[in-house]
């Protein structure tokens, strides 16, 4: 679990460490998802629901999709990088073009119930888990 | 037909002195492009708003800080992730061929744009051929 710490510093730090333990885990290996298509996807759980965050800077929302159907996310759209006619280039980091990712969750979700929000360049995807995964507590007699 | 993007990884700053406080930021992928006029810096620093980027200035260096805000990661659990995340630092150093007064920079949905106008002598002439 992602917690404070008193000091700002020690918490961002036990944040990224967490990620990078995280990285590339099992959790989705039996599934079809892998790292190497755009864009990259961190994953969380938020009690018994899913929050994934998406990094896309410079996206335009008329050229961002979101699509759920089942337990599958589909994002999809384009990055549109332009400079002026006439502009030189020094130096050429940034990508531009169109991606098409679809992530299976390997747990159920609740398709109609995903939100999305797009800011600061970061696209958080908010999927509840379906009721019928959510565990039952079981009365003993 | 639009060109695939592929994922680039992000790119840590390297440290020349060893720091005090544990830190681990990120370069921004940056576009430089030149024009008549001025010089266009962009950076993509998703996650940074206005409130958290400092751009400043001194002996002809220009240095880009974006803070992002992690406190929204408190309360989630870490299941699967690509990347990591961090503040974003990059410097450059300016020629005397920019006006440094009239640097204008700007920023949305977590892209920095830094317009960098050049000085009037520096703009090109263009030489007539006899």
């Amino acid at each position: 679990m992602l917690t404070s710490l008193s000091d700002p510093f020690e918490t961002l730090l036990a944040i990224q460490r967490a990620l990078d333990s995280r990285r590339e885990s099992d959790w989705m290996a039996r599934g079809t998802a892998g790292f190497g298509s755009f864009p990259p996807i961190n994953i969380f759980q938020q009690g018994h629901d899913f929050v994934a965050v998406v990094e896309l800077p410079g996206v335009d929302k008329s050229d961002l999709q979101l699509e759920a159907k089942d337990d599958t996310i589909r994002i999809s759209g384009k990055k549109i990088v332009l400079y002026d006619e006439g502009a030189s280039a020094h130096r050429r980091e940034r990508l531009a073009g169109a991606f098409d990712r679809t992530i299976v969750m390997p747990v159920h979700i609740d398709a109609a119930g995903v939100k999305a929000d797009y800011r600061d360049g970061l696209l958080v995807i908010f999927a509840p888990r379906a009721e019928s995964d959510k565990p039952k507590t079981i009365k003993i007699n | 037909m639009a060109q695939e993007l592929a994922v680039q990884q992000k790119r840590e700053v390297d440290k020349k002195e060893e720091s005090t406080v544990p830190f681990r930021a990120f370069l921004p992928a940056t576009d430089i492009f030149e024009t008549d006029q001025a010089l266009t810096v962009v950076l993509e620093m998703p996650g940074v708003s206005k409130d958290s980027v400092d751009v400043s200035l001194e002996n002809d260096i220009v240095k880009i800080e974006g803070r992002i805000d992690y406190s929204k990661y408190e309360g989630l659990q870490p299941l699967y992730t690509e990347y990591n995340v961090g503040h974003y630092v990059r410097s450059f150093q300016l020629s005397n061929r920019i006006d440094q007064d009239a640097i204008k920079a700007e920023i949305e949905d977590g892209v920095m744009t830094l317009v960098l106008p050049k000085v009037e002598k520096a703009k090109p002439r263009r030489i007539a051929i006899n």
